[in-house]
């Protein structure tokens, strides 16, 4: 993702998700890489992702083996708001895939072209490449692992390959199992019977046609739905939890003010820990360089004093 | 054999599921002093989509086209996976109940990307508010689901519903929160009322709906196909997990024919009780979704809770 992001960076000189849009039509490979790495990071079968939230959930269930009552009930309540991380994790790379998605909004972005240096694609796509080895074949990683984690904690998850290669069954094959090439197959045969139906009949072309606009016509790219928009539900729904500050500033004209002439809108969100947790820290460091700070006089015979009485200690700490 | 019987099963299911979207149809017309259309009306919208070319966008992408083929290949996987007639099938090992959300979390996140592919304001929305109301709904599904998990002891559905019929008719505290809980979050999940409403096309108050704006033709057909086996696939979740009984446990023409029989009046009297809530209730705002399903997640946590201060044994 990072190098995907990278890439994007190089290629558009933009920083800002509201300013792109549209880059799967000018770098249709990076896309497609970087679309990977979006499912994997959401945790959608069958990528790497899914395997191990889906572990991780599988561990949870095993609590009821635990003595201590706290426990028990601790961590089934942390997978569920792991369970909600990972829907919201979902909601954030949709949003981060708009990017590629609907029409390009600056000019930069419009002009864009995939990477010339096949460097700066072979980097991201080998790591896409291993999120689907790790996410369709689990079952031998974890078969190499059990080598670690029985070094490390002295046990491992004997019965993870029990059925053979095909299927990871981490406690017992009828508690829980999970074939993901099965899986992967059975989407390939479901989609392709599909395509083989419905596709392959005459008359049947696909036929490309202006977008929906009410009628109105003169659809751009500035009507779309920004990020902003996009992630606007989420911030309304989790506001007690961030700093948000919205202002929306309206010229009008016009008799009782009917005509809107100007509208500026700003929004910012900052983290509510951060004044709290983090802000104390960085008061406290900045006073102490200040107070340590008055040794710097600026004056070379003061640093020549400094060092004569070093010295002068040392060597009767030496002595 | 029992792979044969697997694939009929499946098969069953998602020719079926235009049926029970007739049926849920037919009722709520009865509700509403109209006069229904035939049981089999949505078969016949689905052949004369199917019919249709699609027409596509200017600005679609090769992620518009290849939705509606992962949308529907997720909901047929996982209408496999699915018990429906019968117990012990092979498919259910494939994937347990925590994939089955996997599932249907990879159909929505292509559709909502699909959504967005346009360009247009109304898919952006769609997008952004079927995110917002999925990313509260699947906590709730999941804590639900495991609270069941926990019980049985496992997470593969079909040995669930073995120990459900085990076990026999126990009034479990943590089951009826957990199955409020997983009814909430079906009515959120399908976009029936009071969350999203399936008929409207006025664009500012639909979900679903909106995402799905710029689709016709064959593409159409196969997403609401798809959103046709979702709903069947909560209604079958729902009342085999809690309710098992009826099912076939041996894979004999009699035991099957009853398991048929069993699911079907099952069915009858949950969209029985949908139609009802969906004709006493409004649609509410979007910005109420969220007291509606932080109370579903409450309620799965308050099962899940329950089960493990009230139901373990040591």
């Amino acid at each position: 993702m990072f190098l995907g992001a990278g890439a994007i960076l190089h290629q558009t000189h933009e920083q800002s998700l509201e300013n792109m849009g549209g880059l799967i039509h000018c770098m249709p490979k990076l896309a497609a890489i970087f679309l990977i790495g979006c499912l994997s990071i959401s945790g959608l079968p069958p990528f790497n992702g899914f395997v191990s939230e889906w572990l991780i959930f599988q561990t949870a269930l095993q609590t009821g083996a635990l003595e201590s009552g706290v426990i028990r009930s601790l961590i089934p309540t942390a997978s569920a708001v792991l369970a909600l991380t990972s829907a919201l994790a979902a909601a954030c790379f949709v949003k981060v895939y708009g990017a590629f998605l609907g029409l390009p909004r600056s000019r930069h972005v419009a002009t864009g072209h995939e990477p010339a240096h096949l460097g700066m694609l072979a980097g991201p796509a080998w790591l896409a490449g291993l999120c689907v080895l790790l996410g369709v074949f689990p079952t031998p990683i974890i078969e190499g692992l059990n080598v670690v984690t029985g070094q490390l904690v002295g046990d491992t998850l004997p019965g993870a390959a029990a059925l053979g290669w095909l299927w990871l069954t981490p406690v017992a094959p009828e508690v829980a199992s999970y074939s993901a090439p099965l899986v992967l197959l059975g989407i390939f045969l479901t989609g392709w019977v599909c395509y083989q139906l419905l596709y392959r009949r005459a008359g049947l072309e696909v036929r490309r046609a202006e977008p929906w606009d009410c009628g109105f016509g003169g659809l751009n790219a500035r009507m779309q739905y920004t990020s902003t928009a996009f992630s606007m539900p989420f911030r309304r729904i989790f506001e007690p939890v961030f700093d948000a500050q919205e202002t929306i500033e309206e010229q009008k004209e016009g008799p009782s003010g009917f005509q809107t002439t100007r509208l500026q809108y700003q929004l910012r969100v900052s983290d509510r820990a951060w004044p709290y947790l983090y802000a104390p820290v960085a008061r406290a460091v900045t006073w102490l360089s200040r107070r340590v700070g008055r040794l710097q006089t600026g004056n070379i015979r003061t640093y020549i004093a400094y060092s004569f009485f070093t010295l002068l200690i040392l060597l009767w700490g030496i002595s | 054999m029992a792979w044969l019987l697997a694939l009929l099963q499946t098969l069953l299911f998602i020719g079926s599921a235009p049926l029970l979207a007739g049926w849920l149809k037919r009722l709520k017309c009865r509700l509403q002093n109209r006069r229904a259309p035939s049981l089999f009306q949505p078969y016949r919208d689905l052949r004369k989509l199917w019919r249709k070319g699609p027409v596509v966008a200017h600005p679609a992408s090769w992620i518009f086209k290849a939705t509606p083929y992962v949308v529907l290949a997720s909901a047929v996987l996982t209408a496999a996976i699915v018990p429906m007639i019968a117990v012990n099938l092979p498919t259910a090992k494939i994937a347990d109940v925590v994939v089955l959300i996997g599932f249907f979390a990879l159909g929505r996140f292509f559709l909502v990307l699909a959504g967005m592919d346009i360009g247009t304001a109304f898919g952006g929305m769609g997008s952004s508010r079927e995110m917002t109301v999925s990313s509260l709904a699947e906590p709730a599904m999941l804590m639900a689901v495991f609270t069941l998990a926990m019980s049985a002891s496992t997470t593969n559905l079909s040995e669930a519903m073995n120990y459900v019929l085990n076990t026999g008719l126990v009034l479990r505290p943590s089951f009826v929160f957990a199955l409020l809980g997983l009814m909430l979050v079906a009515v959120a999940e399908t976009g029936r009322i009071p969350v999203d409403n399936p008929a409207t096309h006025l664009e500012l108050t639909m979900i679903h709906e909106e995402m799905i704006l710029e689709y016709s033709g064959r593409y159409l057909g196969m997403i609401e196909w798809a959103s046709q086996i979702k709903l069947m696939l909560y209604g079958v979740l729902i009342t085999n997990t809690f309710f098992p009984w009826g099912i076939a446990r041996e894979f004999s023409l009699q035991a099957l024919g009853f398991g048929v029989l069993a699911l079907t009046l099952k069915l009858v009297v949950l969209t029985v009780l949908l139609s009802l809530s969906e004709a006493l209730f409004a649609k509410m705002r979007l910005f109420r979704v969220r007291e509606f399903l932080s109370f579903a997640y409450l309620l799965s946590l308050l099962g899940m809770l329950s089960h493990i201060i009230l139901e373990v044994h040591h």
